[in-house]
Protein backbone atom coordinates (compact mmCIF):
# COMPACT_ATOMS: atom_id res chain seq x y z
CA UNK A 1 0.00 0.00 0.00
CA UNK A 2 1.32 3.52 -0.85
CA UNK A 3 1.65 5.35 2.23
CA UNK A 4 -0.44 8.50 1.90
CA UNK A 5 -3.57 5.74 0.91
CA UNK A 6 -2.76 3.74 4.29
CA UNK A 7 -2.29 6.69 6.15
CA UNK A 8 -5.52 7.56 4.99
CA UNK A 9 -7.23 3.64 5.64
CA UNK A 10 -5.56 3.99 9.16
CA UNK A 11 -7.43 7.41 9.88
CA UNK A 12 -10.99 5.63 8.68
CA UNK A 13 -10.26 3.00 11.09
CA UNK A 14 -9.53 5.00 13.75
CA UNK A 15 -12.63 6.79 13.11
CA UNK A 16 -14.55 3.87 12.99
CA UNK A 17 -13.70 2.45 16.64
CA UNK A 18 -14.35 6.23 18.00
CA UNK A 19 -17.39 6.04 16.48
CA UNK A 20 -18.23 2.51 18.57
CA UNK A 21 -16.60 3.06 21.26
CA UNK A 22 -17.15 6.96 22.25
CA UNK A 23 -20.99 6.73 23.15
CA UNK A 24 -20.13 3.51 24.96
CA UNK A 25 -17.47 5.36 26.98
CA UNK A 26 -19.20 8.65 27.95
CA UNK A 27 -21.86 6.24 28.88
CA UNK A 28 -19.44 5.19 31.82
CA UNK A 29 -18.05 8.50 32.81
CA UNK A 30 -21.48 9.74 33.29
CA UNK A 31 -22.38 7.14 35.32
CA UNK A 32 -20.08 8.12 38.32
CA UNK A 33 -21.32 11.72 37.40
CA UNK A 34 -22.73 13.95 40.65
CA UNK A 35 -25.12 15.85 38.98
CA UNK A 36 -28.71 14.58 38.14
CA UNK A 37 -28.37 15.88 34.43
CA UNK A 38 -26.71 13.03 32.37
CA UNK A 39 -24.75 16.05 30.25
CA UNK A 40 -23.43 18.28 32.53
CA UNK A 41 -20.34 17.00 34.59
CA UNK A 42 -20.38 18.46 38.11
CA UNK A 43 -18.17 16.06 39.95
CA UNK A 44 -17.42 12.45 40.51
CA UNK A 45 -20.00 10.89 42.86
CA UNK A 46 -20.88 6.82 43.04
CA UNK A 47 -24.28 7.88 44.60
CA UNK A 48 -26.14 6.51 41.10
CA UNK A 49 -24.80 3.16 41.69
CA UNK A 50 -26.17 2.94 45.65
CA UNK A 51 -29.72 4.57 43.86
CA UNK A 52 -29.43 1.12 41.08
CA UNK A 53 -28.75 -1.36 43.63
CA UNK A 54 -31.46 -0.35 45.84
CA UNK A 55 -33.79 -0.38 42.70
CA UNK A 56 -36.04 -3.48 43.48
CA UNK A 57 -37.95 -2.77 40.02
CA UNK A 58 -35.24 -2.92 38.53
CA UNK A 59 -33.29 -5.79 40.14
CA UNK A 60 -35.92 -8.26 39.77
CA UNK A 61 -37.08 -7.32 36.29
CA UNK A 62 -32.73 -8.33 36.16
CA UNK A 63 -33.49 -11.57 37.95
CA UNK A 64 -36.53 -12.13 35.06
CA UNK A 65 -34.30 -11.52 32.22
CA UNK A 66 -31.71 -13.57 33.20
CA UNK A 67 -33.84 -16.39 33.74
CA UNK A 68 -35.56 -16.28 30.54
CA UNK A 69 -32.10 -15.90 28.78
CA UNK A 70 -30.86 -18.78 30.76
CA UNK A 71 -33.51 -21.14 29.47
CA UNK A 72 -33.42 -19.65 26.25
CA UNK A 73 -29.73 -20.45 26.04
CA UNK A 74 -29.67 -23.83 26.57
CA UNK A 75 -33.02 -24.57 24.71
CA UNK A 76 -32.18 -22.45 21.60
CA UNK A 77 -28.68 -24.33 21.84
CA UNK A 78 -29.83 -27.50 21.21
CA UNK A 79 -32.04 -26.60 18.37
CA UNK A 80 -30.22 -24.22 16.48
CA UNK A 81 -27.49 -26.96 17.41
CA UNK A 82 -29.41 -29.79 15.63
CA UNK A 83 -31.03 -27.34 12.67
CA UNK A 84 -26.95 -26.55 12.26
CA UNK A 85 -26.33 -30.13 11.52
CA UNK A 86 -29.10 -30.60 8.98
CA UNK A 87 -28.53 -28.03 7.21
CA UNK A 88 -24.94 -28.89 6.97
CA UNK A 89 -24.79 -32.74 6.67
CA UNK A 90 -27.84 -33.59 4.74
CA UNK A 91 -27.68 -32.32 1.60
CA UNK A 92 -31.14 -33.81 0.94
CA UNK A 93 -34.53 -33.84 2.36
CA UNK A 94 -38.04 -33.39 1.88
CA UNK A 95 -38.89 -29.66 2.58
CA UNK A 96 -35.03 -28.33 2.52
CA UNK A 97 -35.41 -25.15 0.76
CA UNK A 98 -38.20 -24.31 3.11
CA UNK A 99 -36.20 -25.07 6.01
CA UNK A 100 -33.39 -22.76 4.62
CA UNK A 101 -35.83 -20.73 4.40
CA UNK A 102 -36.89 -20.62 7.91
CA UNK A 103 -33.32 -20.52 9.54
CA UNK A 104 -32.96 -17.46 7.29
CA UNK A 105 -35.84 -15.04 8.10
CA UNK A 106 -35.83 -14.61 11.37
CA UNK A 107 -32.34 -13.70 11.00
CA UNK A 108 -34.11 -10.37 9.08
CA UNK A 109 -37.62 -10.25 9.98
CA UNK A 110 -38.62 -6.58 11.69
CA UNK A 111 -38.89 -7.65 15.02
CA UNK A 112 -42.15 -5.80 14.98
CA UNK A 113 -43.66 -8.20 12.67
CA UNK A 114 -42.39 -11.37 14.47
CA UNK A 115 -43.60 -9.95 17.69
CA UNK A 116 -47.37 -9.37 16.68
CA UNK A 117 -47.31 -13.11 14.79
CA UNK A 118 -46.05 -14.62 18.23
CA UNK A 119 -48.52 -12.99 20.31
CA UNK A 120 -51.64 -13.55 17.75
CA UNK A 121 -50.45 -17.43 18.27
CA UNK A 122 -50.01 -17.21 21.70
CA UNK A 123 -53.59 -15.76 21.74
CA UNK A 124 -54.97 -18.36 19.88
CA UNK A 125 -53.09 -21.51 21.61
CA UNK A 126 -54.36 -20.24 24.76
CA UNK A 127 -58.32 -19.73 23.55
CA UNK A 128 -58.18 -23.85 22.06
CA UNK A 129 -55.57 -25.22 24.73
CA UNK A 130 -55.38 -22.99 27.54
CA UNK A 131 -51.88 -22.63 27.46
CA UNK A 132 -49.86 -20.73 27.50
CA UNK A 133 -50.66 -18.30 29.95
CA UNK A 134 -48.66 -14.85 29.09
CA UNK A 135 -45.81 -14.21 30.84
CA UNK A 136 -42.42 -16.40 31.38
CA UNK A 137 -43.29 -19.37 29.26
CA UNK A 138 -44.28 -17.06 25.97
CA UNK A 139 -41.45 -15.11 26.29
CA UNK A 140 -39.17 -17.67 26.55
CA UNK A 141 -40.88 -19.93 23.31
CA UNK A 142 -40.66 -16.33 21.29
CA UNK A 143 -36.64 -15.85 22.27
CA UNK A 144 -35.84 -19.09 21.63
CA UNK A 145 -37.09 -19.31 18.06
CA UNK A 146 -35.16 -16.72 16.67
CA UNK A 147 -32.08 -17.11 18.72
CA UNK A 148 -32.22 -20.84 17.73
CA UNK A 149 -32.00 -19.57 14.22
CA UNK A 150 -29.01 -17.81 15.30
CA UNK A 151 -27.44 -20.50 16.83
CA UNK A 152 -27.83 -22.55 13.44
CA UNK A 153 -25.97 -20.08 11.46
CA UNK A 154 -23.14 -20.46 13.83
CA UNK A 155 -22.86 -23.96 13.89
CA UNK A 156 -23.77 -24.68 10.29
CA UNK A 157 -20.49 -22.44 9.31
CA UNK A 158 -18.51 -24.32 11.82
CA UNK A 159 -19.52 -27.81 10.40
CA UNK A 160 -19.20 -26.33 6.76
CA UNK A 161 -15.07 -26.28 7.55
CA UNK A 162 -15.34 -28.98 9.63
CA UNK A 163 -12.75 -32.28 8.52
CA UNK A 164 -14.53 -35.19 8.06
CA UNK A 165 -11.79 -37.17 8.20
CA UNK A 166 -11.59 -37.97 12.23
CA UNK A 167 -14.84 -38.89 12.09
CA UNK A 168 -14.21 -41.71 9.55
CA UNK A 169 -11.62 -42.35 11.25
CA UNK A 170 -13.19 -43.37 14.27
CA UNK A 171 -16.14 -45.45 12.58
CA UNK A 172 -13.43 -47.09 10.87
CA UNK A 173 -12.53 -48.19 14.37
CA UNK A 174 -15.70 -49.53 14.88
CA UNK A 175 -17.28 -46.57 16.72
CA UNK A 176 -20.99 -46.25 16.47
CA UNK A 177 -22.22 -42.88 14.99
CA UNK A 178 -23.76 -41.59 18.44
CA UNK A 179 -20.20 -42.48 20.10
CA UNK A 180 -18.29 -40.73 17.39
CA UNK A 181 -20.56 -37.67 17.70
CA UNK A 182 -20.05 -37.33 21.55
CA UNK A 183 -16.35 -37.94 21.88
CA UNK A 184 -15.47 -36.31 18.07
CA UNK A 185 -17.73 -33.83 16.37
CA UNK A 186 -19.33 -32.35 19.24
CA UNK A 187 -15.77 -31.59 21.81
CA UNK A 188 -13.90 -30.24 18.27
CA UNK A 189 -16.82 -27.25 17.78
CA UNK A 190 -17.11 -27.12 21.43
CA UNK A 191 -16.17 -23.40 21.00
CA UNK A 192 -19.05 -22.62 18.06
CA UNK A 193 -21.23 -24.39 20.81
CA UNK A 194 -19.98 -21.96 23.69
CA UNK A 195 -20.18 -19.39 20.59
CA UNK A 196 -24.14 -19.84 19.95
CA UNK A 197 -25.06 -20.46 23.39
CA UNK A 198 -23.74 -16.90 24.62
CA UNK A 199 -25.07 -15.49 21.53
CA UNK A 200 -28.53 -17.04 22.15
CA UNK A 201 -27.95 -15.81 25.90
CA UNK A 202 -27.05 -12.32 24.78
CA UNK A 203 -29.97 -12.01 22.12
CA UNK A 204 -32.52 -13.17 24.83
CA UNK A 205 -31.24 -10.65 27.66
CA UNK A 206 -31.51 -7.47 25.22
CA UNK A 207 -34.65 -8.24 23.37
CA UNK A 208 -36.93 -5.38 23.88
CA UNK A 209 -39.67 -5.39 20.93
CA UNK A 210 -40.45 -9.12 20.18
CA UNK A 211 -41.15 -9.43 24.54
CA UNK A 212 -42.89 -6.41 24.82
CA UNK A 213 -45.77 -7.94 22.10
CA UNK A 214 -45.91 -11.60 24.04
CA UNK A 215 -45.20 -10.26 27.85
CA UNK A 216 -48.40 -9.63 29.14
CA UNK A 217 -49.33 -7.45 31.69
CA UNK A 218 -47.76 -9.19 34.94
CA UNK A 219 -43.92 -10.14 33.80
CA UNK A 220 -41.60 -7.05 33.28
CA UNK A 221 -38.23 -7.82 31.77
CA UNK A 222 -35.03 -5.40 31.99
CA UNK A 223 -35.09 -4.26 28.49
CA UNK A 224 -39.12 -3.46 29.00
CA UNK A 225 -38.24 -1.32 32.23
CA UNK A 226 -35.53 0.32 30.28
CA UNK A 227 -37.58 1.31 27.91
CA UNK A 228 -39.93 3.08 29.71
CA UNK A 229 -37.35 4.99 32.08
CA UNK A 230 -35.66 5.94 28.70
CA UNK A 231 -38.54 7.27 27.06
CA UNK A 232 -38.85 10.09 30.51
CA UNK A 233 -35.49 10.87 29.08
CA UNK A 234 -31.96 10.25 30.36
CA UNK A 235 -31.16 9.24 33.90
CA UNK A 236 -28.31 8.42 35.73
CA UNK A 237 -29.14 5.08 36.28
CA UNK A 238 -29.55 3.94 33.50
CA UNK A 239 -25.74 4.91 33.11
CA UNK A 240 -24.79 3.10 35.88
CA UNK A 241 -26.99 -0.32 34.60
CA UNK A 242 -24.78 0.27 31.29
CA UNK A 243 -21.67 0.42 32.36
CA UNK A 244 -22.72 -3.01 34.62
CA UNK A 245 -24.07 -4.65 31.28
CA UNK A 246 -20.59 -3.18 29.25
CA UNK A 247 -18.28 -4.47 31.96
CA UNK A 248 -19.92 -7.79 32.32
CA UNK A 249 -20.37 -8.80 28.61
CA UNK A 250 -16.46 -7.33 27.96
CA UNK A 251 -15.32 -10.08 30.61
CA UNK A 252 -17.65 -12.92 29.63
CA UNK A 253 -16.52 -12.51 25.65
CA UNK A 254 -12.51 -11.72 26.84
CA UNK A 255 -13.01 -14.54 29.11
CA UNK A 256 -14.59 -16.98 26.75
CA UNK A 257 -11.98 -16.08 23.58
CA UNK A 258 -9.22 -16.85 26.60
CA UNK A 259 -10.52 -19.93 27.44
CA UNK A 260 -11.11 -21.58 23.78
CA UNK A 261 -7.77 -20.44 23.21
CA UNK A 262 -6.10 -22.28 25.74
CA UNK A 263 -7.99 -24.95 25.17
CA UNK A 264 -7.12 -24.78 21.57
CA UNK A 265 -3.15 -24.63 22.69
CA UNK A 266 -3.36 -28.08 24.78
CA UNK A 267 -5.06 -29.63 22.07
CA UNK A 268 -1.92 -28.75 20.11
CA UNK A 269 0.52 -29.56 22.51
CA UNK A 270 -1.33 -33.34 22.65
CA UNK A 271 -1.46 -33.64 18.93
CA UNK A 272 2.12 -32.86 18.82
CA UNK A 273 3.34 -35.21 21.77
CA UNK A 274 1.04 -37.80 20.03
CA UNK A 275 2.92 -37.55 17.12
CA UNK A 276 6.14 -37.54 19.00
CA UNK A 277 5.64 -40.80 21.02
CA UNK A 278 4.36 -42.16 17.25
CA UNK B 1 -17.07 -40.75 -0.82
CA UNK B 2 -16.57 -43.80 0.92
CA UNK B 3 -18.61 -46.44 2.80
CA UNK B 4 -17.63 -45.31 6.23
CA UNK B 5 -17.81 -41.57 5.08
CA UNK B 6 -21.51 -42.35 3.88
CA UNK B 7 -22.46 -43.70 7.36
CA UNK B 8 -20.93 -40.95 8.92
CA UNK B 9 -22.71 -38.33 6.92
CA UNK B 10 -25.98 -40.47 7.65
CA UNK B 11 -25.72 -41.07 11.24
CA UNK B 12 -27.77 -43.00 12.85
CA UNK B 13 -31.23 -42.61 10.87
CA UNK B 14 -33.40 -42.01 13.98
CA UNK B 15 -30.64 -39.75 15.11
CA UNK B 16 -30.54 -38.04 11.21
CA UNK B 17 -34.74 -37.33 11.45
CA UNK B 18 -35.05 -36.40 14.99
CA UNK B 19 -32.11 -33.79 13.82
CA UNK B 20 -34.09 -32.26 10.75
CA UNK B 21 -37.85 -32.83 12.58
CA UNK B 22 -37.09 -31.36 15.90
CA UNK B 23 -35.98 -27.82 14.72
CA UNK B 24 -38.28 -27.92 11.29
CA UNK B 25 -41.47 -28.78 13.42
CA UNK B 26 -40.43 -26.14 16.09
CA UNK B 27 -40.28 -22.92 13.61
CA UNK B 28 -42.91 -24.27 11.78
CA UNK B 29 -45.11 -24.03 14.60
CA UNK B 30 -43.62 -20.96 16.19
CA UNK B 31 -42.39 -19.18 13.18
CA UNK B 32 -44.09 -20.17 10.42
CA UNK B 33 -47.83 -20.84 11.59
CA UNK B 34 -48.39 -17.50 12.89
CA UNK B 35 -48.01 -15.65 9.64
CA UNK B 36 -51.40 -17.13 8.98
CA UNK B 37 -53.30 -16.34 11.95
CA UNK B 38 -51.51 -12.31 11.12
CA UNK B 39 -53.14 -12.96 7.97
CA UNK B 40 -56.10 -14.07 9.15
CA UNK B 41 -56.72 -11.66 11.96
CA UNK B 42 -55.49 -8.81 9.58
CA UNK B 43 -58.80 -9.79 7.79
CA UNK B 44 -61.19 -9.66 10.58
CA UNK B 45 -62.91 -6.91 12.29
CA UNK B 46 -61.87 -4.62 15.29
CA UNK B 47 -64.38 -4.92 18.35
CA UNK B 48 -62.90 -3.10 21.15
CA UNK B 49 -65.54 -4.83 23.45
CA UNK B 50 -64.73 -8.52 22.63
CA UNK B 51 -61.33 -9.81 24.34
CA UNK B 52 -59.31 -10.44 22.56
CA UNK B 53 -60.67 -7.11 20.21
CA UNK B 54 -61.21 -9.14 17.27
CA UNK B 55 -64.41 -10.92 15.64
CA UNK B 56 -63.41 -12.83 12.44
CA UNK B 57 -65.11 -12.19 9.15
CA UNK B 58 -63.83 -11.22 5.58
CA UNK B 59 -64.52 -7.79 5.48
CA UNK B 60 -61.17 -6.70 4.78
CA UNK B 61 -62.15 -3.39 6.42
CA UNK B 62 -58.43 -2.91 7.78
CA UNK B 63 -56.98 -3.15 4.28
CA UNK B 64 -59.85 -0.74 2.99
CA UNK B 65 -58.23 1.80 5.43
CA UNK B 66 -55.24 0.77 4.67
CA UNK B 67 -55.08 2.09 1.42
CA UNK B 68 -57.72 5.13 1.47
CA UNK B 69 -55.74 6.59 4.22
CA UNK B 70 -52.41 8.15 2.78
CA UNK B 71 -50.53 8.45 6.12
CA UNK B 72 -50.04 4.96 5.53
CA UNK B 73 -48.31 4.79 1.85
CA UNK B 74 -46.63 7.63 3.36
CA UNK B 75 -44.83 5.88 6.62
CA UNK B 76 -44.01 2.95 4.22
CA UNK B 77 -42.25 5.12 1.35
CA UNK B 78 -40.74 7.19 4.63
CA UNK B 79 -39.32 3.87 5.68
CA UNK B 80 -38.27 2.47 2.46
CA UNK B 81 -36.20 5.92 2.37
CA UNK B 82 -34.89 6.31 5.73
CA UNK B 83 -33.83 2.84 5.26
CA UNK B 84 -31.47 3.16 2.16
CA UNK B 85 -29.97 5.93 3.44
CA UNK B 86 -29.12 4.60 6.40
CA UNK B 87 -28.01 1.80 5.18
CA UNK B 88 -26.03 3.78 2.39
CA UNK B 89 -24.40 5.79 5.34
CA UNK B 90 -23.73 2.51 6.88
CA UNK B 91 -21.88 1.22 3.73
CA UNK B 92 -20.02 3.99 3.05
CA UNK B 93 -18.50 3.97 7.12
CA UNK B 94 -18.44 0.00 6.89
CA UNK B 95 -16.38 -0.90 3.63
CA UNK B 96 -13.34 1.31 4.41
CA UNK B 97 -13.21 -0.76 8.03
CA UNK B 98 -13.92 -3.91 6.64
CA UNK B 99 -10.74 -3.33 3.75
CA UNK B 100 -8.34 -2.10 6.21
CA UNK B 101 -8.70 -5.21 8.47
CA UNK B 102 -9.22 -7.36 6.06
CA UNK B 103 -5.28 -5.65 4.14
CA UNK B 104 -4.13 -5.64 8.17
CA UNK B 105 -1.21 -8.22 9.03
CA UNK B 106 -2.91 -11.52 9.61
CA UNK B 107 -2.22 -11.26 13.21
CA UNK B 108 -4.41 -8.74 13.93
CA UNK B 109 -7.26 -9.18 11.70
CA UNK B 110 -9.04 -11.20 14.57
CA UNK B 111 -8.65 -8.07 17.33
CA UNK B 112 -9.37 -5.84 14.50
CA UNK B 113 -12.54 -7.61 13.77
CA UNK B 114 -13.43 -8.40 17.78
CA UNK B 115 -13.17 -4.97 18.58
CA UNK B 116 -16.04 -4.24 15.68
CA UNK B 117 -18.39 -7.01 17.02
CA UNK B 118 -17.52 -6.39 20.51
CA UNK B 119 -20.37 -3.18 21.06
CA UNK B 120 -22.87 -5.80 19.39
CA UNK B 121 -22.98 -8.17 22.41
CA UNK B 122 -23.87 -5.34 24.63
CA UNK B 123 -27.78 -3.95 24.85
CA UNK B 124 -29.05 -2.48 21.55
CA UNK B 125 -31.32 -0.90 23.61
CA UNK B 126 -28.83 1.22 26.05
CA UNK B 127 -25.93 1.51 22.88
CA UNK B 128 -28.98 3.56 21.47
CA UNK B 129 -29.87 5.57 24.43
CA UNK B 130 -26.09 6.48 24.25
CA UNK B 131 -26.82 8.68 21.69
CA UNK B 132 -29.95 10.35 23.29
CA UNK B 133 -27.61 12.03 25.56
CA UNK B 134 -24.55 13.17 23.14
CA UNK B 135 -27.19 14.40 20.22
CA UNK B 136 -29.02 16.25 23.10
CA UNK B 137 -28.96 20.01 23.19
CA UNK B 138 -26.38 20.48 25.71
CA UNK B 139 -25.45 17.05 25.06
CA UNK B 140 -21.31 15.97 24.07
CA UNK B 141 -21.69 16.69 20.43
CA UNK B 142 -22.74 20.38 21.12
CA UNK B 143 -20.32 21.05 23.49
CA UNK B 144 -17.36 20.03 21.58
CA UNK B 145 -18.88 22.35 18.49
CA UNK B 146 -19.86 24.62 20.63
CA UNK B 147 -16.13 24.19 22.39
CA UNK B 148 -14.32 24.57 19.06
CA UNK B 149 -15.55 28.13 18.40
CA UNK B 150 -16.71 26.79 14.68
CA UNK B 151 -20.35 26.96 15.30
CA UNK B 152 -22.19 29.41 18.27
CA UNK B 153 -25.57 27.88 17.72
CA UNK B 154 -25.30 24.30 16.66
CA UNK B 155 -29.26 23.21 16.68
CA UNK B 156 -30.38 19.46 17.83
CA UNK B 157 -29.35 16.40 16.13
CA UNK B 158 -32.05 15.11 18.31
CA UNK B 159 -35.54 14.30 16.59
CA UNK B 160 -34.60 14.50 13.30
CA UNK B 161 -33.98 12.07 10.32
CA UNK B 162 -30.17 12.56 10.74
CA UNK B 163 -30.07 11.46 14.24
CA UNK B 164 -32.35 7.86 12.83
CA UNK B 165 -29.71 7.52 10.30
CA UNK B 166 -26.75 7.61 12.49
CA UNK B 167 -28.48 5.50 14.95
CA UNK B 168 -29.02 2.52 12.33
CA UNK B 169 -25.16 3.14 11.30
CA UNK B 170 -24.38 2.69 14.68
CA UNK B 171 -26.42 0.20 15.81
CA UNK B 172 -25.93 -2.21 12.63
CA UNK B 173 -22.40 -1.46 11.33
CA UNK B 174 -21.34 -5.21 12.64
CA UNK B 175 -23.80 -6.40 10.05
CA UNK B 176 -22.20 -4.38 7.09
CA UNK B 177 -18.53 -4.99 8.12
CA UNK B 178 -18.79 -8.52 8.73
CA UNK B 179 -19.80 -9.88 5.21
CA UNK B 180 -17.62 -6.76 4.19
CA UNK B 181 -14.88 -8.30 5.86
CA UNK B 182 -15.69 -12.54 4.64
CA UNK B 183 -15.86 -11.30 0.87
CA UNK B 184 -12.64 -8.85 0.94
CA UNK B 185 -10.37 -10.90 2.88
CA UNK B 186 -10.89 -13.93 0.34
CA UNK B 187 -9.64 -11.73 -2.55
CA UNK B 188 -6.25 -12.77 -4.06
CA UNK B 189 -3.43 -10.08 -3.18
CA UNK B 190 -2.16 -10.90 -6.59
CA UNK B 191 -4.60 -9.64 -8.66
CA UNK B 192 -4.33 -6.27 -7.45
CA UNK B 193 -0.46 -6.47 -8.11
CA UNK B 194 -1.18 -8.22 -11.70
CA UNK B 195 -3.59 -4.70 -12.34
CA UNK B 196 -0.68 -3.11 -11.25
CA UNK B 197 2.16 -4.08 -13.28
CA UNK B 198 -0.25 -3.62 -15.95
CA UNK B 199 -0.46 -0.24 -15.27
CA UNK B 200 -3.25 0.41 -13.19
CA UNK B 201 -3.58 3.35 -10.86
CA UNK B 202 -4.59 2.18 -7.25
CA UNK B 203 -8.10 3.49 -7.73
CA UNK B 204 -8.58 2.08 -10.97
CA UNK B 205 -7.80 -1.35 -9.65
CA UNK B 206 -10.03 -0.52 -6.86
CA UNK B 207 -12.83 0.44 -9.20
CA UNK B 208 -12.22 -2.51 -11.46
CA UNK B 209 -11.28 -5.51 -9.32
CA UNK B 210 -11.80 -4.51 -5.74
CA UNK B 211 -14.84 -3.21 -5.95
CA UNK B 212 -16.47 -6.06 -7.98
CA UNK B 213 -15.01 -9.15 -5.73
CA UNK B 214 -16.43 -7.35 -2.90
CA UNK B 215 -19.94 -7.02 -4.48
CA UNK B 216 -21.63 -10.47 -2.84
CA UNK B 217 -20.56 -8.78 0.27
CA UNK B 218 -21.99 -5.35 -0.10
CA UNK B 219 -24.98 -6.91 -1.18
CA UNK B 220 -25.18 -9.19 1.95
CA UNK B 221 -24.12 -6.74 4.62
CA UNK B 222 -26.72 -4.03 2.37
CA UNK B 223 -29.83 -6.44 3.18
CA UNK B 224 -28.38 -7.34 6.59
CA UNK B 225 -29.11 -3.43 7.59
CA UNK B 226 -31.70 -2.66 5.30
CA UNK B 227 -34.29 -5.54 5.87
CA UNK B 228 -34.65 -4.99 9.32
CA UNK B 229 -33.93 -1.30 9.21
CA UNK B 230 -37.52 -0.94 7.72
CA UNK B 231 -39.29 -2.19 10.52
CA UNK B 232 -37.06 -0.54 13.02
CA UNK B 233 -38.79 0.87 16.02
CA UNK B 234 -36.31 1.64 18.90
CA UNK B 235 -34.04 4.01 16.79
CA UNK B 236 -36.88 6.16 15.62
CA UNK B 237 -38.78 6.21 18.32
CA UNK B 238 -35.99 7.47 21.06
CA UNK B 239 -33.70 9.41 18.19
CA UNK B 240 -36.44 10.32 16.38
CA UNK B 241 -38.96 12.86 16.50
CA UNK B 242 -42.38 12.69 17.18
CA UNK B 243 -43.41 13.75 13.85
CA UNK B 244 -41.06 10.59 12.52
CA UNK B 245 -43.32 8.61 10.15
CA UNK B 246 -41.87 5.34 9.99
CA UNK B 247 -43.84 1.75 9.37
CA UNK B 248 -42.93 -0.08 12.58
CA UNK B 249 -43.87 2.89 15.05
CA UNK B 250 -47.24 2.71 12.78
CA UNK B 251 -47.48 -0.80 13.88
CA UNK B 252 -46.26 -0.50 17.51
CA UNK B 253 -49.22 2.12 18.02
CA UNK B 254 -51.88 0.32 16.00
CA UNK B 255 -51.37 -2.40 18.63
CA UNK B 256 -50.37 -0.88 21.38
CA UNK B 257 -52.01 2.48 21.57
CA UNK B 258 -54.53 1.93 19.73
CA UNK B 259 -55.35 -1.71 20.27
CA UNK B 260 -56.48 -2.44 16.89
CA UNK B 261 -55.10 -5.81 16.10
CA UNK B 262 -56.75 -6.19 12.61
CA UNK B 263 -55.00 -2.83 11.70
CA UNK B 264 -51.99 -3.96 13.18
CA UNK B 265 -52.11 -6.81 11.60
CA UNK B 266 -52.96 -5.68 8.09
CA UNK B 267 -49.67 -3.30 8.48
CA UNK B 268 -48.04 -6.47 9.32
CA UNK B 269 -48.57 -8.28 6.05
CA UNK B 270 -48.16 -5.31 4.11
CA UNK B 271 -44.59 -5.20 5.51
CA UNK B 272 -44.54 -8.77 4.55
CA UNK B 273 -45.15 -7.91 0.96
CA UNK B 274 -43.25 -5.31 0.65
CA UNK B 275 -40.18 -7.35 2.27
CA UNK B 276 -40.53 -10.92 0.70
CA UNK B 277 -38.21 -9.89 -2.45
CA UNK B 278 -35.25 -8.50 -0.31
CA UNK B 279 -35.55 -11.36 2.00
CA UNK B 280 -35.84 -13.84 -0.11
CA UNK B 281 -32.30 -12.21 -2.43
CA UNK B 282 -30.79 -12.47 1.48
CA UNK B 283 -31.80 -16.38 1.76
CA UNK B 284 -30.12 -16.76 -1.79
CA UNK B 285 -27.11 -15.13 -1.28
CA UNK B 286 -26.50 -16.98 2.29
CA UNK B 287 -27.31 -20.32 0.32
CA UNK B 288 -24.40 -19.38 -2.64
CA UNK B 289 -21.82 -18.25 0.05
CA UNK B 290 -22.37 -21.51 2.25
CA UNK B 291 -22.47 -23.27 -1.22
CA UNK B 292 -19.06 -21.58 -2.41
CA UNK B 293 -16.62 -22.87 0.58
Amino acid sequence: MPGRTSRLLLAVLAFGYAFLYVPILTMIVYSFNESRLVTVWSGFSVKWWGELLRNEAMLDAALLSFQIALVNACVATVLGTMAGFALARHPRFPGRIAFTGLIAAPLVMPEVIMGIASLLLFVALDQVLGWPRRGFATIAIAHITFSAAYVAVVIQSRLADFDRAVEEAAMDLGARPFTVLRTITLPLIAPSLVAGWLLAFTLSMDDLILTQFVAGAQSQTLPMLVYSSVRLGVSPQINVLATIIVTVAGAAIVGAGWLMNRARRQRDRDAYAATRRA
Amino acid sequence: MSATARTVARGAPWGRAATILVPYLWLLLFFAAPFAIVAAISLGDYTPDTVPPVTLTWSGKAYALLVGDALYAAAYLNSLRIAAIATIVTLLIGYPMAYTIARAPAGWRGPLLMAVILPFWTSFLIRIYAWMGILSENGLLNQVLRGSGLVDDPGTLLGTEWAIYLGIAYAYLPFMVLPLYASLEKMDAALLEAAADLGARPWTAFRTVTLPLSLPGIVGGCLLVFIPAVGEFVIPDLLGGTGTLMIGKVLWDEFFSNGDWPMASAVAMAMLVVLVAPIVLFQRARARDLAGR
